[in-house]
Formats: structure tokens, sequence, C-alpha cells
């Protein structure tokens, strides 16, 4: 009996301690606070689309299907930090770039909007496109040993302009309705698509991190290349390696962005979503100098920030000023989860539990 | 308070999650007095140091200072410095990248503004005084680490301290920068400060020290004056338990009795990191060692047979056979096991757990598609943990959290893992206690008589003696003899570092 309770104290404990316990709080409280002040918050309505499927709509949906954008991007990122203490801040314009090669293979230049090649095709070119810019970024960071931010720098001033010159500066635009459904409904299916596809994405990185030892490498090297050298690892080719699955990613979200348009907007497609991306690694309590990492509380923080981002909406809050009401609760997120103050807390708890022990 | 006490500190508690690291430990330091402050690792030193240093902030007790009435509270590091205790730590603590006037005076003036002028000149007057071979106007990394060493103590003893606190200075300097460190010291003490040093080399506490603190397992062994504690009775009172195998372990282990064949063969070996081509071979069973000054290139050698610097030129030979060892991988894959010199920045990856550590380099031999299971990870770390007598509160536990000696076990139970023919252990003694170090050299030379052929350095002739059958001697970056046999003895390796010619 004794020995019982003792596990369920330092279960409780341990709870608190656990990386995922950040986001996990932070999306309690937002909930809890909607609920509140209108729980009509989470009211979910079924009816039809333009298209004529049933769909359910409703915020819960806005946030499944936008939070999933950010948390493909997110499992990237987390290895990025993870292995070369840095983060990716191209990612938005690469998007434009893979989302510009989608459009490019499958309408073509002054195309009518017909496909002229399968949906597939066009995805695999723009996973090569975005994989090919995750090993530029990857080489500049690992060979040259440039600093994360400044080499993706390039990118991040080029990459759009990049995207508009494969298209020539045209906008072209898929007329197949077959092409919306990434980004849109599947016929029959009333839960969005990125939510599928983003459960697919997660699915095989938990497997690639189960049944390879990619967690491993990719923290050891990020906590201490040297000593990781010396055992045999070649920290260069995984540092390189995380740009590169960063890539892929990127090229997933760049789909669904241009499948949710069938068009693209090279100045506006997927802009400032890196940030969205960093944040969800900060918010799942990830350390942003990198070494350690818990993928799923990265994923987490990403729909917790969508979460908030869609809350802020439905309280009026205007698009112009979304971003410094995100900033309040980032910071004071990000400043609980900071190590300092976690160990105050941890002192605090126990301050209080003694006091309990002795009464 | 005693009229001539600078320090007492009274029935000092701290306990850390899962660790009581004091319990109601008492430390009392006089006035131009160096006070050894001894203890295995573990034993609470460091804890004592950084509750003094404000580093951390001590659960219970009392600090008493001279010239204050009450106990002095010192919750964070810059509290202790105004209170005139100053630290120079083991690892350099100072800022590289600045040049050695600034690292000396940053972070004290009062002032918003600095004088460059005149502080680069009170600089180099503080240098020349104290004989540091450094100008105020270099860049502190163009020194070298001993120089940055001395830097960091000049620094201290400028800020007009009364408890100067040397926390391992000595274990990166070679003799002759010892001495000068001891000059200084006893320098200070002629000036009325009182030193705490702590080390683990005993000829040093016996040359320098006046009083000896012993630790063990965070609790107070007791205080005891020079005299009357002889060697052989400190070393049992740090270890709890009479010393017998200091003297001879070698005669107690077994040589290996397989046949005689060579493990590693090199020729005309030779890496980018400066050392002259050498041969070196070693056979089945044997425990040779590389030996010389700080910098006469022993460690650069093992790298080299390791891979661990590229290598430029030479041919290596495995039981006679060529083989290509381009990168450490490479080195791995034919057996060979490399514990570096460096701890802390080759050896441990901190953030990651003892269980991490343990598999690591076996994992990465296996394959990137094959990694253990949680069970067999734990498996291997739980039994090397046993095997090995490592001291952690579980294997999750992150190694940096260990004690020194801790890691260094860790790191030894990584490569064992990997059931290596042939293991290279550069200083793996270095910093940490006399009860470990014999531990470790007993296991060296178990696994000789188990057919591992083992090199061994070490800063210490006398443990090179005891443990190894062959020595290769080094100076500037060659090798400049061999010695085995009768020939292995302290006043014969000191002629051929010195050089025979002479």
């Amino acid at each position: 009996m004794a020995d019982k309770k003792k596990t369920m104290g330092s279960g409780v404990t341990a709870i608190f301690r656990k990386q995922i316990f950040i986001p996990i709080a932070a999306l309690l409280l937002l909930a809890v606070f909607n609920l509140i002040m209108d729980p009509s918050f989470f009211e979910i309505s079924f009816g039809y689309n333009s298209a004529g499927h049933p769909v359910l709509t409703g915020n819960l949906m806005t946030i499944l299907d936008y939070g999933s954008e950010v948390a493909i991007l997110a499992i990237g990122m987390t290895l990025v930090t993870a292995a070369s203490g840095g983060q990716d801040i191209s990612v938005g314009a690469v998007v434009a770039i893979a989302g510009s090669v989608i459009l490019r293979v499958l309408v073509g230049l002054g195309g009518d909007g017909t496909l002229q090649a399968p949906i597939i095709v066009g995805f695999l070119a723009a996973c090569g496109a975005a994989m090919l810019c995750g090993a530029f970024n990857g080489v500049l960071v690992a060979v040259f040993k440039i600093q994360p931010m400044v080499a993706t720098l390039i990118l991040y001033t080029a990459g759009r302009s990049i995207a508009a010159w494969i298209n020539n500066n045209e906008l072209p635009s898929v007329t197949d309705e077959t092409f919306t459904y990434f980004g849109g409904f599947i016929p029959g299916i009333p839960v969005p698509t990125p939510f599928f596809i983003a459960v697919v994405c997660i699915v095989i990185a938990l497997l690639v991190l189960k049944f390879t030892n990619l967690g491993l490498y990719t923290q050891a090297v990020g906590i201490n290349a040297e000593s990781s050298r010396l055992n045999g690892l070649n920290p260069t080719f995984i540092k390189w390696l995380t740009f590169v699955i960063l890539g892929l990613c990127v090229a997933v979200v760049g789909l669904i962005k241009t499948s949710r348009l069938s068009t693209i907007n090279y100045s506006v497609i997927a802009k400032d979503i890196e940030m969205d991306a960093i944040l969800a690694v900060a918010l799942g309590g990830n350390v942003l100098s990198g070494g350690k990492f818990n993928i799923m509380a990265s994923i987490l923080g990403a729909y917790v920030i969508q979460f908030l981002t869609t809350t802020l909406y439905k309280f009026q809050v205007s698009s112009d000023a979304l971003p410094a009401y995100k900033a309040v609760v980032v910071i004071v997120l990000v400043v609980i989860s900071a190590p300092a103050v976690k160990e105050k807390i941890a002192a605090w708890g126990k301050k209080v539990k003694a006091q309990k022990g002795d009464a | 308070m005693n009229e001539h006490s600078v320090l007492e500190m009274k029935n000092i508690h701290k306990s850390f999650p899962g660790v009581r690291a004091l319990q109601g430990v008492d430390f009392h330091l006089c006035e131009g007095e160096i006070h050894a402050l001894m203890g295995e690792n573990g034993a609470g030193k460091s804890t004592l140091i950084k509750v003094l240093t404000g580093v951390y902030e001590k659960d219970e007790g009392e600090i008493y200072l001279k010239g204050h009435e009450k106990p002095v509270v010192i919750r964070a590091p810059h509290d202790a410095q105004n209170l005139g205790i100053s630290t120079v730590y083991q690892e350099i603590t100072l800022c590289p990248n600045l040049t050695v006037a600034e690292n000396m005076y940053i972070g004290r003036g009062k002032s918003k503004l600095t004088n460059w002028k005149k502080m680069n000149e009170d600089a180099d007057r503080i240098l020349e005084n104290l004989g540091i071979p450094a100008r105020a106007s270099q860049q502190l990394s163009d020194c070298s680490i001993a120089i940055q060493q001395m830097v960091a103590i000049a620094r201290a003893v400028d800020m007009d301290c009364k408890v100067l606190i040397l926390d391992e200075p000595t274990s990166s300097l070679d003799e002759s920068e010892v001495e000068k460190l001891f000059g200084l010291m006893r320098d200070l003490k002629a000036r009325g400060v009182g030193i705490i040093f702590v080390t683990h080399f005993l000829d040093q506490v016996y040359e320098v020290c006046d009083k000896i603190t012993v630790l063990r397992d965070g609790r107070l062994v007791g205080e005891y004056v020079i005299e009357d504690l002889p060697r052989v009775k400190l070393v049992a009172k740090m270890l709890g338990k009479e010393m017998d195998d200091m003297a001879d372990i070698k005669s107690e282990a077994k040589p290996y009795e397989g046949e005689d064949e060579y493990v590693i063969q090199a020729e005309g070996l030779q890496s980018d990191a400066g050392i002259k081509p050498f041969n070196f071979y070693i056979k089945k069973g044997e425990v040779n060692g590389f030996t010389g000054l700080l910098g006469s290139g022993r460690s650069e050698c093992v790298r080299a047979l390791f891979s661990a610097d590229k290598v430029i030129a030479g041919t290596v030979k495995k039981n006679g056979k060529p083989v290509k060892i381009a990168k450490p991988l490479d080195a791995m894959k034919n057996g060979i096991a490399y514990l570096p010199e460096d701890r802390k920045n080759d050896g441990i990856v901190g953030d990651l757990s003892v269980r991490d550590n343990i598999i690591l380099a076996a994992q990465v031999l296996r394959g990137f598609f094959r990694p253990f299971s949680k069970a067999e990870a734990n498996k291997f770390a739980e039994e090397y943990i046993k095997l090995l007598e490592i001291k952690t509160a579980s294997v999750d536990t992150p190694i940096k959290s260990l004690s020194g000696g801790n890691q260094q076990k860790v790191i030894l139970a990584r490569w064992l893992l990997t059931h290596p023919d042939y293991l290279i252990l550069d200083e793996p003694t270095r910093g940490i206690d006399i009860g470990t170090k014999v531990e470790i050299q007993k296991l060296v030379l178990k696994l000789a008589s188990e057919g591992m052929s083992v090199t061994f350095i070490s800063s210490e002739t006398d443990e090179m003696i005891r443990t190894c059958s062959r020595l290769i001697v080094m100076r500037d970056r060659k090798v400049v003899g061999e010695l085995s046999a009768e020939e292995l003895n302290q006043a014969k390796i000191m002629e051929t570092i010195a050089g025979g010619d002479m």
C-alpha cells in the first residue's frame, strides 16, 4: 500500500517533469479559457462545401486543418534544431518553391489548367526541389559551418523570387478537382485531408525514430559533435541529413498549400510559417540550441499555436494585431518552460510538500 | 570565531534530487595557511566549494568570515567575490576571445568607463610580478592552457582576496609550471591569504599544504595537521579502508599466456597534428604506454592510430593484414577502441543518459538501421554499471550529473561494450580519485590477461610503471626510446625523456 502511494506520488512529479507537459498544459489552458468565455467555440456543425461534399466545420476543424501544416514542418524543424543547434528560416520561401514546381509540372507554362502529368509526379518533383534546397542549406551549415540562421537567410531572401522564376512569373492554376483534395476534403470524408497527411507524416516519423538510430545520432551530434565523431559518427552528414529531411516536410506542406488555392501567390504563400514551426519546437520544450528533443511535444506545440491563432480570430482580433497577441502568450509559455523558472517551481513544490509533511 | 580564522563553515547541508551531497560538514581555514581539501570523487569537495562560492545555495548551515560579526550570506558568485573569496577552477572559465588584461579585469570595475591604457599597464605589472610569460594585450586563446590557468590565478590574486580557492589547478600544468604555481601560493600565504587547495596529486599536497580536511560520502572525516597524517593514513581516511594494493598490482595479475602475435603494427604513421612519423606495434595481451612531457606528442600518436586526427602517411596492419583506417569508424570496425584524453569535450555526450552514453559506440558499430531495443540497451547499461561499480541514480540519469570518475567509467564501459581487441586509454585516471585509479589499473591488467591489448597513457610515471610492460618514450613530437623489463624505473624514464645523449 505504502509502495503504491509512493509510485503514484513520483508519477505525478514525473508528469510535471516530462517535456510534453508544457504543450499539454498550454492546450488545456486554452481549452478551459474558451470553455468559460464561449463554449460555442467547440461546436462542430455538419454541412456541405462548395463542391457539394459533406464536411464538418467549426473551430476545432480549422485547428486540425491549419495546425497540420505547422505540425508537419515541426517534425523536420525539430530534427534540424537538435542536430545543428539552429533553425531553418527559409521554410516559407521553400514552400513557395515547392508549390511553384508542382504547378509547373502539373500545368506548365501557358497551360489551360488541365493536368499535364499525374499529381504524384508533380509532388515528387516538388520533393526533389525542396530536398535540394534543404541539401543546399545543409551544406552551408554542416560543411561550411555557417550559423543556420545566416545560412538559411539566403533562401529566405531569394526563395520567393526563385519560385516566381520557375513559372516565369505566371500564376498557373489547376482546374482539376482531385488536386483540391489535398488541402480540402476528399469526397465522402468530412475531416480535412491535411490532418490525415499530418497523421501519415507523424507515423512515418515515429517509425523512423523507432527503427533507426536517427534520434540517438542527431541528439549525440547536437550535444557534442566532437565526441560523436570519435564514436564513429559523421556529424557533418547527420546535420546535412536533417536539413534534407526538413526539405521533404516542406514539400508536403507545399502540396497542401497549393492545393488549397489550386494556384499560388508567390509573395504570400506560407508567409512567416517558419516562425510558427520554430515556435512549435520551442513550445514543445525543446532546447533551441540543440541536443535532446521530443518530436511529439513539437507536434503538439504546432496544434497549440493554431489553437491560439483560432482563438484570437474568434475573439475578433484583427489579423494585423494578431502577432502582438500571439507574442504575449508565447512569452508567457516560453518563460514558464525556461529551465530557471522550472527549477524555481520545483523548489516551491518541494517546500509546499515539506510543509504539508510537517502538518 | 577563532582570532586567526579567516573562514569558518559550520554544519553545512546540501541535497540534490536523489543525493545528499553534504551532511553537516564543518570547514575551518586560518590566515596564511594552505589547506588541502581531500576526498574521493563524489565525496562532496566540489559541492562544498560551490556552496562557498555561491554557485549553489546551501540548504542549512552558516558561513563566518573574518571581519563580519554575523554569518555572511552568499547567494551568487559575485557575493562571494565581493566578500573576498576568489576561485580558480580546473577548467578555464575565462573568455578566450578577449585579451589577457580584459580577462583579468572583466566584471570588476565599478565605473562605467574603462581606462584601457591603465588597465593594460596594471595587468602587465601583475603578470611580471608573478612571472607569468604573457602580455596584457595578447588574446587569451593565443596562450597555452597552462598560461591561461595562471592568468586566471592572476585575476583572482589581484582581486584582493582573503580566501583563494584552487580547484585542481595543476591538472593541466607540467612540472615546472606547477613549481611556479607553488611559488605563487607560498607568496600569497606569506601575505596572509588563506588558500583552499583541491587536488588529486598526493605529492603536491605534501609539498605545499599545512592542513588537510578529508571528506567522504558528503560527511566530514576530520581535519589534520599535515605532519600527523602520513600518506598511507590519508588514503585510508579517504577510502574509509586500509589501502593494501597500491604497491604492486602487476604481480597479482596473471600475464596473458596465449601465442605471441602482433595485433597492431604501424609503420611510418603520421597525422596532421604535427608528429613525426613513428613505428608502433602491440602484441596480444600486452600493455604498453606512451610517456613524455606534456605536449611531447604522446596523445597525438594514439590519436593517429585511431584516426582521430587526419592520417597523412603510413601503413597499419591488423593481425598481420594491411588495413585502411581513414576515420574513427574504420578503426572501430577493426576492433580498436579509444578513450580520449579530454573527457568533457571528446568523451561524454553530456545531456544524454548514462545508458545512451554506454551503448553509443556499440550502437554505431551495429548500424543505423539496427537500433538496440530499449530492453537490450538497459541490460547492457546495467551490466556495466554493476561490473565497473558506476555510481549513478539510474540508467536514465544524464551523464553530466555524475562525478568525474564515474563519467570516466561510463566511457570505459562504452568501449568495453564494443569488445575491442585493442584498447587505447589516454589519461584514463586524470582528475579522478585514488580508489578509482587503482580499480582502472587493475581492470587494465585483467583485460590484458584475457588477451586484450592495451595502450595506457598517464602523466604519472609510477602509474605507468605499475601497469605497462613496455614504454615508448616521446620527446618533441617524436619517439626517442623504448623501455621494457628492468629498464622500467623512474630514473631511467626521466633520463630518456630528458635525452639520453646528455
